[in-house]
């Protein structure tokens, strides 16, 4: 599919190190050409607290949705522990926007194991699960190649590369469920149970897979540790935006040019990567609004877009968050109110109807957007809606509920005037 | 009822995990894919083979959208109507698919060749309108591509 599209000049300047402008990479003979499974080797010389240490100090922050510091998630694990220890690498990629784990499959899957490797020597575990949705049948097998090509090879399984370390990678199918992706839920999944999200406390690092110390780490973190290991942690940390550092794999989609999935340095203008990266909106059409992060994160309005950055700060200053850096933007022709209601679909029908906020409140912000989208609605529909979502938010057992909650609110905030437009039409709408 | 093959998988599986329930979703993987659904005679032999009562496998399989307990089509159309592939059309996709094959979504046709259905994200939104038929992704629809996919499969 589309490995990073053509692009300006201007915009190679950033040498691809997650998805490198390498082809056959895929296959274990050319990633090893290509300095493979070198960084392996050297985490295999340091001690584990001193890859943790290095991760850490790199400021590595999840790419799975959160934003969280890879290094301190890894220092909460237990260094001496009675029972095994697991790591869960999280490839459900269900977010709607989001479509870049699944390139780290197709175009470098050595470099995912190799960091998968390297978290499980400098947390101790000798087991890690890689989750993958159902529908990626096809990645799947192409991981699952390369897998095996690295067994054989000697990078996975007992005494690794002649030392004491010794793992296995396992890879597990899931089999079509969004909620699966949130972290609670992948363990009871792997573990052969419906996938409903844990209460927290405890914490996976506690207690997680089979209640046993667990990480979770989406994919495409876990692909940026052998980059870490290779370069230092110093060079990774100056690489993009201070806070938030390292290469980051942007999708782009909706209405651009040249849609794509594309690697650049965390912190660039988001107008930049619409414009520049992506082509641009078709017929030179305004932006209405824009969506930065997957499905779940507040939208952006079309005309607050100038200076805002792709990295943690500057999208929380903005009133938003990264999430998955999947961008999805909507021309000055898109009816909100329709991409609105199909956002809150998605969630009611996801929500997998444990707490009653989230089971309930879904169903009931989804059957009033109807309204308005069927031009039945009325002017106490809009703060009605406001109402329900300020009601999931921050009610529930695992953050769907959140997340079904910020899209409706945050478009109630920055477009009051679609709805109200909606209403108004409602009321005088000549039927034909 | 699982071939030989697959009897060896699991024992191989048997290694990976430390309990058998774990090996719940793999095992109907691999009888979803021999036998096409999962009736509930393999879900009880599922059961005998892994030692879980098939209460508990019933409500996993009733959990998730990719196991079926019956193999209503041939061929099952999932066209993704989430967001970014509805900015690019796969309302008109969806639309045309349905008059070509005279049914709407959740229904199949009367030879039983065809199921079509709406989906979630597939994961392919920079490459949308898209849909899929079993692993199968087809992607950057048009109306044409459409046709000339359905005529292709017989
Ligand atoms: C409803 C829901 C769905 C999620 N889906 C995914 C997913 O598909 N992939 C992913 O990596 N994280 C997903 N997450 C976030 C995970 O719970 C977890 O925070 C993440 O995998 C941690 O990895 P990171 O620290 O490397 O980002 C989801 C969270 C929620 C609440
Ligand atoms: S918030 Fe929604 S998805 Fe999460 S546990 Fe509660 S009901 Fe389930
Ligand atoms: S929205 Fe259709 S594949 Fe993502």
């Amino acid at each position: 599919m589309n490995l990073q599209p053509a692009q300006p000049e201007k915009l190679n300047a950033w040498e691809r190190v997650i998805l490198p402008d390498v082809p056959g990479l895929q296959k274990i003979d050319f990633y090893l050409a290509n300095g493979g499974y070198k960084a392996l080797k050297k985490a295999l010389e340091l001690k584990p607290e001193e890859v943790i240490e290095e991760v850490k100090k790199s400021n590595l922050r999840g790419r799975g949705g959160a934003c969280f510091p890879t290094g301190l998630k890894w220092s909460f694990m237990p260094k001496k522990s009675d029972k095994p220890k697991y790591l869960c690498v999280n490839g459900d990629e269900s977010e709607p926007g989001t479509f870049k784990d699944r390139q780290i499959f197709e175009f470098n899957p050595h470099l995912l194991i190799e960091g998968t490797l390297i978290a499980c020597y400098a947390m101790g575990m000798t087991a890690a699960y890689i989750y993958i949705r159902g529908e990626y049948g096809k990645w799947i097998r192409m991981l699952q190649k390369a897998l095996d090509d690295a067994c054989a090879n000697g990078f996975v399984g007992d005494k690794i590369l002649g030392t004491d370390f010794s793992t296995h990678i396992t890879i597990h199918r899931g089999a079509g469920a969004y909620i699966c992706g949130e972290e609670s839920s992948l363990m009871n999944s792997i573990e052969g149970q419906r996938g409903y999200p844990r209460v927290k406390p405890p914490f996976p690092a506690q207690n997680g897979l089979w209640g046993c110390p667990t990480t979770i780490n989406n994919v495409e973190t876990i692909s940026n540790i052998p980059v870490i290991i290779k370069n230092g942690w110093k060079w990774y940390s100056q690489v993009g935006a201070v806070k938030h550092p390292g290469p980051l794999l942007v999708g782009v989609s909706g209405h651009v040019n040249n849609p794509g999935v594309f690697e650049m340095p965390t912190g660039e203008p988001l107008l930049e990567i619409i414009h520049k990266w992506a082509g641009g909106v078709p017929g030179n059409k305004g932006i209405k609004a824009v969506i930065p992060g997957g499905s779940s994160t507040m939208m952006l309005r079309g005309d607050q877009l100038e200076g805002i950055r792709m990295d943690v700060d500057s999208l929380k200053a903005a009133g938003s968050s990264v999430g998955t850096a999947g961008i999805i933007v909507m021309d000055s022709d898109t009816d909100l109110i329709q991409v609105i209601t199909r956002i809150t679909e998605f969630y009611y029908r996801e929500s997998c109807g444990q707490c009653t906020p989230c089971r309930e409140g879904t169903v009931w912000m989804y059957k009033i957007l109807k309204r308005f989208e069927q031009y039945q609605a009325v002017a106490e529909d809009i703060d009605l809606l406001m109402d329900i979502a300020n009601n999931i938010e921050g009610n529930t057992i695992c953050a769907l509920g959140d997340a079904a909650a910020w899209p409706v609110q945050s478009m109630i905030r920055r477009f009051r005037d679609e709805f109200e437009k909606r209403v108004h039409e409602s009321q005088h709408r000549v039927v034909a | 009822m699982l071939t030989e093959e697959n009897k060896n998988k699991v024992e191989e599986l048997r290694k990976r995990y430390p309990t058998s329930q774990a090996l719940l979703l793999p095992v109907l993987w691999m009888i979803q894919e021999q036998e096409g659904s999962l009736s509930e005679e393999s879900m009880k032999y599922a059961g005998s083979l892994l030692n879980i009562p098939y209460s508990h496998i019933l409500g996993v399989v009733t959990f998730y959208t990719m196991l079926h307990r019956k193999s209503s089509a041939r061929y099952r159309i999932d066209v993704c109507t989430n967001v970014s592939c509805m900015l690019r059309g796969s309302g008109k996709i969806l639309e045309h698919i349905e008059k070509r094959l005279g049914i709407k979504p959740g229904e199949v046709t009367s030879d039983k060749k065809w199921t079509l259905e709406e989906t979630e994200c597939l994961g392919s939104c920079g490459t949308a309108p898209m849909l899929a038929i079993g692993d199968e992704y087809y992607e950057n629809l048009t109306l044409e591509k459409v046709d000339k996919l359905l005529e292709s499969l017989q």
